[in-house]
């Protein structure tokens, strides 16, 4: 199989909850929804890792959609380069009561 | 209005049960996403950006106070509080879990209402005139027709996997308020000149990637022959379509690449061979169907309310209520109302639980229990005595639904955009929300009159970006949101599909770039004329001047 394309480092893995629905990050630990708790790859080894955990997860029937994300570093957190994502992390632009902007308040 | 017998409920039971079962069976493992993907699918559950969404079926967007009160209750228990009303009469809920879809689907059932063939590549749901069973120019209420075709397509096994979606719209109006010639096949219901009812059939409209206008395939079809010339529409699609390519599957693509007189001459080869295969065609199930449409006991009303002028003189927001979002009814003494899911600044479309519900008791009092959703994405009362209109309104204005802008320039058509949908390219809501508060002055409105904006987020156009007098497309422009305008689209029967005016814009940039539109057409417009009377008059030119200041500005 040809190898899937990776986007430019630092990344994230991004997918959804199988039952949920809910957007999701991988973490140090399983999963998180709040971005800012995000694992970051650096490298290329870390991305592989992230992308093995994905397929794993997904091959579980935990997550779906499992892909990764390229993101800068702000402030500490990771953001994600394009604003499909950055919405993903947040919810609505148009209803800040609703989503993880609403949640976890950023 | 129709209620569904024995069958339609089981048909309805039996597809939540199977739907529970695959869901189970999702959650333990034992489909994969894969697997599992087209049986959503089948069942109106997307996964969306943020969520997962489920599209509820309104067959030709008539709902009973009932259900749109359950609409109100779903939304509460396994949601968050609202719905977003489409340009296909459905209501998508934005946030269920994959764990709840049965049991929403089982509240759904309980008041004969279901998510079946909402997406997935088979005939979806056919839709209809918003004034449907009450407008005055129709020649009957196109509404049993349209409930045939969705007996005849619910389920159909020849047409469950088609090469792509396809959609059928019907009217029954010389005024084409149903979008017929961006449909699939549209339907218009017609006298003949000895006075017979039949159908005239329009073919291989559609906007999306390749927007193309529906073209007259017959003028006359007698009634008993509607569903074996579908049949014979879909079969040679289905057979001819290609399937190669998914941008190049749909029945208009077919139509562009053969001619009308090929595709022509195949129905109605396709048409001759079914008759003669099949028993005589008759209208029993018909006229079975038409009967449960029977028209309320209209009282017999003076033509005018003295109530309510009086009302009116009083009350200028309720005259300007009633200048715009009544629309005439066929029995005298009565109105259909527009309650515009466009207030100002607004995300067009969406209500709330406590809004339906309010909507669903008006329905209940006041219009013989009867609702209908419009493409336009607002609700509609079919019948209301004009005496009632000034005790409505109050009604509606409590709850935030008295917006008086139907047909205006508020009266967005606008997706759900980036901000929910997965395959958006930009978010269109908050584009809305901000042309809704630049033009949203009374008095501007009322100069501009009347003039349609229409707004995508994709080039899947469920926005109908292509047919608004202006459309607005939201596109990706080196890593920002950009949006190009287009002008001169007209949904109606002068149907046209917009000329783009040049590059696209920054968000920031397009509520001056409308300006500079208005200001020709107010420079330009003669007595009476409306924004698209103008530009059909004077023509693109004067237009693509004024927006090239704008897009030379910011370029
Ligand atoms: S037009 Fe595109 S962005 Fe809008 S709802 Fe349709 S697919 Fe989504």
């Amino acid at each position: 199989m040809a190898a899937v394309k990776r986007p430019p480092l630092p990344v994230i893995l991004v997918a959804n909850d199988l039952v949920e629905g809910e957007v999701l990050f991988a973490a140090n630990n399983g999963w998180t929804r709040d971005v800012r708790a995000a694992r970051v790859a650096s490298d290329e080894a870390a991305a592989l890792e992230l992308e093995q955990f994905g397929a794993a997860q997904a091959s579980e029937s935990k997550v779906v959609d499992a892909y990764l994300v390229d993101v800068e570093i702000e402030a500490g957190v990771p953001v994600p380069r394009h604003y499909r994502e950055r919405l993903r992390t947040l919810g609505p632009s148009h209803r800040l009561d609703l989503g993880k902007q609403a949640e976890f308040h950023i | 209005m129709y209620a569904y017998d024995e069958f339609d409920r089981q048909i309805v039971r039996e597809r939540v049960a199977q739907f529970a079962s695959q869901v189970e069976r999702r959650l333990d493992g034992s489909l994969t996403d894969e697997e599992f993907r087209p049986l959503r699918l089948k069942n109106g559950l997307y996964l969306q950006l943020h969520a997962y969404m489920l599209r509820v079926a309104i067959p030709y967007g008539a709902l009973s106070a009932r259900q749109l009160r359950q609409m109100a209750l779903i939304a509460e228990t396994y949601d968050r509080g609202y719905g977003h009303f489409t340009t296909r009469q459905n209501l998508q809920y934005n946030w269920p879990k994959l764990r709840d879809t049965p049991a929403i689907l089982g509240l759904l059932a309980d008041v004969d209402m279901h998510a079946i063939q909402t997406s997935g590549n088979c005939i979806r749901n056919t839709t209809t005139d918003c004034f449907a069973g009450a407008a005055f120019d129709e020649i009957e209420d196109p509404r049993p027709t349209a409930e045939w075709i969705r007996q005849w397509s619910t389920l159909h096994p020849e047409f469950d996997w088609l090469g792509r979606k396809f959609k059928i719209a019907v009217t029954a109006s010389r005024q084409d308020r149903a979008v017929l010639k961006g449909h699939d096949v549209g339907v218009r219901i017609v006298r003949d000149a000895d006075g017979e009812t039949g159908y005239q059939i329009y073919i291989g409209g559609g906007l999306g990637r390749t927007p193309m206008e529906g073209k007259l395939i017959r003028e006359f079809l007698p009634r008993a022959e509607l569903l074996d010339y579908l049949e014979a529409i879909l079969r040679v699609y289905n057979l001819e379509g290609r399937r190669d390519n998914k941008y190049k599957a749909r029945i208009k693509i077919l139509v562009h690449e053969i001619g009308l007189e090929k595709i022509r001459a195949d129905v109605e080869a396709e048409y001759a061979s079914i008759v003669a295969a099949s028993p005589k065609a008759d209208l029993r199930e018909f006229h079975r169907i038409q009967a449960a449409f029977d028209a309320p006991e209209f009282a017999d009303l003076p033509e005018v309310s003295r109530k309510l002028e009086q009302a009116q003189a009083n009350d200028p927001d309720l005259a300007l209520f009633v200048e715009h979002n009544l629309f005439r009814h066929k029995h005298k003494g009565y109105a259909s109302l527009t309650i515009s899911l466009k207030g100002i600044g607004q995300a067009p479309g969406d209500a709330n639980a406590a809004q339906m519900r309010a909507v669903a008791d008006l329905a209940e009092k006041y219009s013989f229990n009867e609702l209908r959703v419009s493409h336009k994405q607002n609700l509609v009362l079919p019948h209301v005595r004009l005496d009632d209109v000034a005790e409505i309104f109050a009604v509606l204005k409590a709850h935030d639904l008295a917006t008086a802008n139907a047909e205006l320039i508020t009266d967005i058509i606008c997706c759900p955009g980036l901000d929910y949908c997965a395959l958006a390219t930009a978010r269109s809501i908050p584009l809305a929300q901000k042309l809704s508060r630049h033009f949203g002055d009374a008095a501007t409105q009322k100069d501009i009159g009347e003039l349609s904006i229409k707004i995508s987020g994709c080039i899947n156009a469920c926005g109908h970006h292509h047919i608004g007098n202006i459309g607005i497309l939201g596109l990706e422009k080196k890593g920002a949101e950009s949006y190009q305008i287009t002008i001169g689209g007209d949904a109606g029967d002068q149907f046209a599909i917009g000329e783009l005016l040049g590059p696209g814009l920054p968000e920031t940039h397009v509520p001056e770039a409308l300006d500079k539109l208005i200001a020709v057409y107010r420079r330009e417009r003669r007595q009476g004329e409306t924004f698209i009377e103008t530009y059909r008059r004077i023509g693109l030119a004067p237009y693509k001047t004024a927006f090239k200041e704008i897009a030379d500005a910011f370029a």
